[in-house]
């Protein structure tokens, strides 16, 4: 018995390995695709990861601190740290800004955390290189994205940092890296105005005679300094103490603190629910239509290679082979093709999966999906391409 | 001859397939949950660290003399610009007068005349003296004359009335010197008050200082209190430190400081702590401390200037020391991954100091000698498997 597909193949190799290679960089991009709805995913889960946080305790009647503003007062974390079952609680600000570095600016989410040593809620959980915080002011941890090295000065505001750690995978929701800084300089590059806006506004207080009184000589200091204040945090994170729920401890929190308070589960539902909902689902649409032109394209390659065959196939039906082998014949080149466009797919797709600038996560589920899709297809396309060829006239041979 | 050529094309295409399937499987093993997770490992030293501690401050003047009347009214001149070095005593500028000159030329006046008014009453004493001294020896002599019976008695009484009345009016004129005086010595107090105000209209430096500012110009009313012009003591520069109150344990008097004007940033001066404030910032949680620079900059730096300030505490006995980037929290619980025949175990540890530098005291759970993992590509489990690399990817040397 010999092996027909393999003979057909060894006789146009070029042609079907090629094929198979074209189809397979189609196979690839659509498993990226796949790896890109899963990286977005994946920010948002990593996000909630990273904070270490078992609760977060943000303003009331607010989806914060990632999928809404919120602002609490920077001493509520110590009436959290009272409450039953709550073991640590901590103090962090996020804010998405353009961080500046010589010539060149990254879009990063800054970070303040509280420098308390290392494994406190909110500073990163492992590092690549350099080492944590340990100065209150002007000391910088950047994820390895931004492409900040050690040792550099980073631009945030007015001030500089001095980068003394680099780790990875710590990004926003949207995928922007993290920088992390010392709460205070951070509550203050979020709510201190430019240098400029602060002038004006000292002009325009001392324009004002309500504040600018001859006979009240320290008022327009105390207004003044009453305007730079800046005592506000986005979130507490809260560690909770074993054997306690977070839902246990989370309860008091909303009922006496009146804050609102978001478990992980909570938290991954509003960020993958609501905050990244449609930016995934865009993905997911796409994901889908790139799949179903995927599989047409394959069924037509393969309709059309039997096809190409079509005069070879009439005369081994001239001959006398039986409908078996050449229904054999066509599923085993569909599948072979099947095989070489998976593998080159998959080897593509982890090579330029690096390169992209959002993370794209390649689920080893996700490859083996899209193996017995590719292989379903195959064979489904081999069936119409069968149907094709049983229905060939051995007279065409001759006749042509 | 066919045999051949099929055989050539089947490596042809072998030639193709097998290294695809080679990378496929490369691919497979080095990335995704089956590759090994590459990480630095170190080894615990025993050694001492110091510690140290990091704050902010702003150089201000230990003492500011802010110089202002002390009634309300209109500046009249200021001598002085900022930056001028003033001394002790210099004037500094001038409040406007208005009527206090002619108040002082009427207690003149006013004095002149009660100087004559104290002249008159003198004279009436004197006077009325002369009268009484007349009016005595006539009542005497007619004392005389009424024992021998020579004059009526009631000729003796008429002038004995004369004498009483001429001892009243003495003694009222001599009220009169009196009253004068008095008001003489009013007067002239009251002059004398109205010129020690005029004195204090001049405002006058107390001290050898340098004019940090210039408030108000002359024509500017200010009121009771409002400082024109301020001087502060140049050699008194001091910088208001804040500390975080988490390390500030070990912070005293005395300690040796490092300290960077945000100016002049390469420069390190060196100083050291004058005092720990007792009251600390209970709404900014840190504690405030004044540092002295043991040699002042040879260009003063501006009051109200950003300074960071190091503070180095003395050396802490020896402990096993590992980077702060290996201590990670795992399930609620502090402690460092040691690494065992390639195996990781997650060993619970208790921290101490740490330095800036990163280094933390270990002051339970591991010992001297064990190999731990710093830094990792991923974030490690106990089954995770890890390749020990010298430097991690994407990390410059």
């Amino acid at each position: 018995m010999i092996s027909l597909a393999g003979r057909d193949i060894l006789h146009s190799w070029g042609k079907f390995v090629f094929t198979g290679v074209g189809l397979g960089l189609l196979i690839g991009v659509t498993l990226t695709m796949a790896g890109v709805y899963r990286g977005m995913v994946d920010d948002a889960k990593v996000l909630l990861d990273n904070s270490g946080a078992d609760l977060w305790v943000v303003q009331q009647d607010t989806l914060g601190p990632y999928a809404e503003p919120s602002s609490l007062y920077d001493d509520v974390y110590r009436t959290i740290r009272g409450m039953p079952g709550v073991d640590r609680a901590a103090n962090i600000t996020y804010l998405t800004m353009q961080v500046r570095q010589g010539e060149r600016d990254v879009r990063a989410m800054v970070v303040g955390v509280v420098p308390g040593g290392p494994g406190e809620p909110g500073q990163p959980g492992y590092l690549i290189a350099g080492r944590q915080i340990t100065r209150s002011h002007y000391e910088a941890v950047a994820d390895v994205a931004t492409g900040f090295k050690l040792g550099e000065r980073i631009q945030i505001r007015r001030n500089h940092y001095a980068v003394v750690g680099l780790t990875r995978r710590m990004v926003s929701s949207g995928g922007d890296p993290m920088v992390f800084i010392p709460l205070k300089d951070a509550q203050e590059a979020q709510f201190l105005k430019d240098n400029d806006a602060i002038a004006q506004q000292r002009r325009r207080t001392a324009g004002n005679p309500a504040f600018n009184r001859p006979g009240t000589p320290g008022l327009l200091d105390a207004v003044l300094a009453s305007q730079s204040i800046n005592p506000y945090i986005n979130s507490v994170l809260v560690q909770v103490k074993p054997g306690f729920s977070p839902e246990e401890v989370a309860k008091p929190i909303r009922r006496w603190k009146r804050l609102q308070v978001y478990t992980r589960v909570q938290m991954e539902e509003i960020l993958i629910g609501k905050l990244i909902a449609t930016a995934a689902k865009q993905i997911g649409m796409f994901l889908v239509i790139l799949a179903i032109v995927s599989a047409a394209i394959v069924a037509f390659i393969i309709y059309t290679l039997t096809l190409g065959k079509i005069r070879e196939i009439a005369v081994l039906k001239l001959i006398g082979t039986r409908n078996r082998t050449i229904a054999g014949m066509i599923m085993q080149q569909a599948l072979g093709l099947g095989l070489i466009g998976f593998v080159v797919g998959k080897i593509s797709a982890t090579f330029w999966a690096p390169i992209f600038p959002k993370y794209v996560l390649l689920e080893p589920g996700d490859a083996l999906l899209g193996f017995a899709g590719v292989f379903v297809i195959c064979a489904l396309a081999s069936v119409l391409a069968i149907r094709a060829a049983l229905k060939v006239d051995p007279a065409e041979a001759i006749g042509g | 001859m066919k045999f051949i050529s099929i055989n050539r094309r089947m490596l042809a295409l072998l030639a193709v397939v097998v290294p695809l399937l080679a990378l496929l499987i490369y691919v497979a093993l080095r990335s995704g949950p089956l590759a090994p997770i590459p990480v630095t490992a170190t080894t615990v030293e025993s050694r001492s660290i110091a510690p140290a501690l990091f704050g902010i401050g702003t150089v201000e003047a230990r003492f500011t003399y802010r110089i202002g009347p002390t009634v309300a009214g209109r500046i009249k001149r200021v001598e002085v610009q900022v930056g001028e070095m003033v001394q002790a005593g210099q004037l500094l500028g001038e409040m406007d007068p208005v009527d206090l000159d002619n108040r002082i030329a009427a207690q003149d006046a006013a004095l002149k005349r009660s100087g004559s008014v104290v002249l008159a009453a003198e004279a009436q004493v004197r006077e009325t003296l002369a009268r009484k001294s007349y009016a005595e020896n006539q009542a005497s002599r007619y004392e005389q004359l009424l024992k021998v019976r020579a004059v009526s008695e009631e000729a003796v009484e008429g002038k004995l009335q004369e004498r009483q009345v001429t001892e009243a009016s003495f003694a009222a004129a001599r009220a009169n010197l009196d009253a004068a005086s008095q008001e003489t010595a009013r007067i002239h107090a009251e002059r004398g008050g109205l010129i020690q105000q005029r004195a204090n209209l001049r405002l006058i430096a107390p001290v050898r200082g340098l004019v940090a500012a210039r408030n108000a110009d002359p024509g500017t009313t200010v009121v009771a209190g409002q400082s024109v012009v301020e001087v502060i003591d140049p050699a008194s520069l001091w910088i208001n430190v804040r500390f975080d109150q988490l390390h500030v344990s070990g912070l005293r008097t005395g300690l040796p400081v490092q300290i960077v004007l945000r100016s002049q940033e390469g420069i390190r001066f060196a100083g050291r702590v004058l005092r720990v404030e007792p009251m600390a910032d209970a709404v900014t949680e840190e504690t405030l401390a004044k540092v002295i620079f043991d040699e002042l900059p040879k260009r003063l730096p501006p009051i109200g200037e950003l300074a960071e300030v190091t503070v180095a505490m003395s050396a802490l006995p020896e402990t096993p020391v590992l980077p702060n980037a290996s201590v990670q929290r795992v399930a609620g619980r502090l402690g460092v991954w040691l690494i065992e025949e390639d195996k990781l175990r997650f060993a619970p540890i208790k921290v101490g100091a740490t330095d800036l530098d990163g280094r933390v005291q270990i002051i339970e759970g591991i010992k001297a000698g064990e190999r731990v993992v710093v830094y990792s590509q991923r974030a490690l489990g106990p089954r995770s498997r890890v390749k020990i690399v010298e430097r991690l990817e994407g990390v410059s040397p």
